[in-house]
């Protein structure tokens, strides 16, 4: 048997691992969402240019001072984590009583600032970032050949969302953003800090989606429009997980991102359009996502 | 309520004599296009709170329809602009009946994601030109009688069917069906609880706005003569929400105020900043949320009732 479903059985493995890279930046972007979401209520309609952000900050960062890949997968989600918790605090903090609908506008609104501001002042081509040494080149696994470099932005991802998983359902400080979710004032009243827990919670949401930006630098073209259609998918993906899970997000992410990749052998056609396919179809039979509750 | 009348009777007369001000009558007709697409969409969101994210869909699927009818198979402009609106009302059904099954920003991500799917649609499918475009769209004669070639007469075309769409919207609201509508965006259980079927009453508003969105799609791309993917893509979404909010949601006339500023700005800014307009349409919509949620009709109007209490 050399194909499943019409697929030649060699292009299986490989396939699977570009579904994966895609996937695992989707998982870390929804992640990020589901917990500003959680905790704020906010959709956070600027993830995508927070995303660019973080690729840009890692090619500058490259281009102008010499700071390596290791030391970007570091530095820049902590500068945009910090860029995040100032915007936090000029721009969200004011409409916190009001409609979420308020939130929604103003981030698109800040979405549209930076990506025009990068358009207009690095162009619309884009530039690529070089793979790091360490993870250059391929190994051949007999069956499939392994580019170093997607195996990695899968295994960082992995871990990286899950590192989250476990720090909100299994740590002290977990349990008190959850209870921050779960009722504010009373957890303000127990002397917790509240807005600063928010502006943390937004910076390190907006962190996860810089680090996607820097471990998706190296694959794709660095340029400013690069978050727009990534986070239009990323809203699909959520909407198919339902927002109040964070494995949930996970899952999903992962999973959407190896059925596109399948598609895209199957019927290339339809891989742009594949998961807002799902999304229509989860409406219908599950309104609430699969891992929502309503 | 008099100087409200007043007020129209003035920006009518400004609108009937706009040619004769040495306005150019291209540039007033693409306001009056993007100001018809804001009204439709404020019926939406101003009438019914749903934000809708994906408007270009109809907006931009009506263009391609009217376009592809009159350039491929010589279609008149009246039916081809028929046809654009039942192409987007058709659309409205489907997409409006997935979107009302969530609420609120969900409803938001649901109306983004599937007007992506339309845009993908528009950029693959074999008749809508793929990245240029369709370009060379004649504005034909109307039923036969009336050349539209003459920007004038084009002009009074537009503005006869500009005028049609604002009193039917006004009507729509002032109806029973609006009031019931209006009931659902400030207190959705209560009208539930009074027996309304919320989602037939949210469904209806969504077709209709997305009918009147690609009405407004359709003139605009006879009265420039092309249709291109920016027509579907989600900055035109983007736009549209601005002008709606900076003129004021819920307000008969702000849609209108907005999409004079905005269509202006784009057209006068480009020349002055150039690539900055995104940043600072972006800033724009920063500012609206900051520090004039009600939009500009909305603010002068809360201004003149406090006048009007003290």
């Amino acid at each position: 048997m050399s194909e499943i479903f019409g697929i030649p059985v060699a292009v299986i493995p490989g396939q699977l691992m570009l579904g994966l890279v895609n996937g695992s930046f989707y998982a870390l972007l929804s992640l990020g969402l589901a917990v500003i979401f959680g905790l704020m209520g906010v959709v956070n309609f600027a993830h995508g240019a927070f995303y660019t952000l973080g690729a840009f900050a890692a090619l500058l960062g490259l281009q102008w001072f010499g700071i390596n890949y290791w030391a970007a997968l570091l530095l820049a989600p902590l500068a945009v984590g910090l860029l995040g918790i100032v915007v936090e605090r000029l721009f969200l903090r004011g409409l916190h009583r009001l409609d979420p609908l308020y939130g929604l506008l103003m981030t698109f609104g800040l979405a549209l600032i930076a990506e025009g501001s990068l358009h207009q002042v690095f162009g619309s081509s884009g530039q690529s970032y070089p793979v790091p040494e360490a993870l250059a080149g391929a190994i051949d696994l007999g069956f499939m050949i392994l580019p170093l470099y997607r195996a990695w932005v899968i295994i960082a991802s992995v871990v990286v969302c899950f590192g989250t998983w476990f720090v909100i359902e299994r740590t002290r400080l977990g349990a008190t953003l959850r209870a921050a979710t779960e009722n504010a004032p009373l957890l303000q009243a127990f002397g917790v800090n509240v807005p600063r827990l928010v502006a943390a919670t937004y910076g390190g949401g907006v962190a996860l989606a810089a680090l996607a930006g820097v471990l998706a630098a190296p694959v794709v073209l660095v340029n400013s429009h690069m978050g727009t259609s990534l986070v239009i998918v990323v809203f699909a993906v959520v909407v198919i997980g339902g927002m109040g899970s964070i494995l949930g997000s996970i899952v999903s992410g992962l999973a959407l991102g190896v059925v596109e990749g399948f598609t895209k052998v199957i019927y290339p056609e339809a891989s742009n359009i594949v998961v807002f396919i799902i999304m229509a179809l989860v409406l219908i039979l599950r309104p609430a996502g699969l891992f929502g509750k309503e | 309520m008099r100087t409200t009348g007043l007020f129209y009777a003035l920006a009518a007369l400004f609108a009937l004599c706009a040619p004769w001000l040495g306005i150019y009558p291209v540039f007033m007709m693409q306001l009056l296009c993007f100001a018809m697409f804001a009204c439709a969409y404020n019926l939406l969101l101003g009438f019914g709170r749903m934000l809708s994210f994906g408007h270009a869909a109809f907006f931009g699927s009506a263009a391609y329809a009217t376009s592809w009818l009159v350039t491929s198979h010589a279609w008149g402009p009246a039916a081809a602009i028929l046809a654009g609106i039942m192409v987007s009302a058709v659309l409205g059904v489907a997409i409006g009946a997935l979107a009302i099954r969530r609420q609120g920003i969900y409803f938001a991500m649901i109306t983004l994601a599937l007007a992506q799917l339309v845009y993908f649609v528009c950029l693959e499918a074999p008749f809508t030109g793929g990245e240029n475009g369709l370009q060379g769209v004649p504005r034909g004669s109307l039923l036969g009688v009336l050349p539209l070639k003459a920007d004038l007469a084009m002009y009074y075309l537009v503005l006869a069917i500009f005028f049609a769409v604002f009193v039917f919207i006004r009507r729509v609201v002032h109806s029973p069906f609006g009031q019931v509508l209006k009931a659902i965006r400030d207190n959705e259980s209560r009208a539930v609880s009074l027996g309304y079927e919320i989602s037939r009453y949210k469904l209806v508003a969504f077709v209709l706005s997305a009918a009147l969105a690609g009405l407004a799609g359709s003139l605009k791309a006879l009265v420039l003569g092309f249709v291109t993917l920016a027509d579907v893509q989600q900055s035109t979404s983007g736009e549209v929400v601005l002008m709606t909010l900076l003129g004021g949601t819920g307000t008969f006339f702000g849609p209108i105020v907005g999409a004079a500023v905005v269509v202006t700005l784009q057209q006068y800014l480009s020349d002055i900043v150039g690539g900055w307009v995104t940043a600072i349409i972006g800033a724009v919509f920063v500012a609206c949320v900051l520090s004039f949620r009600r939009g500009i009709v909305g603010e002068l109007a809360a201004l003149r009732l406090r006048h009007f209490l003290s």
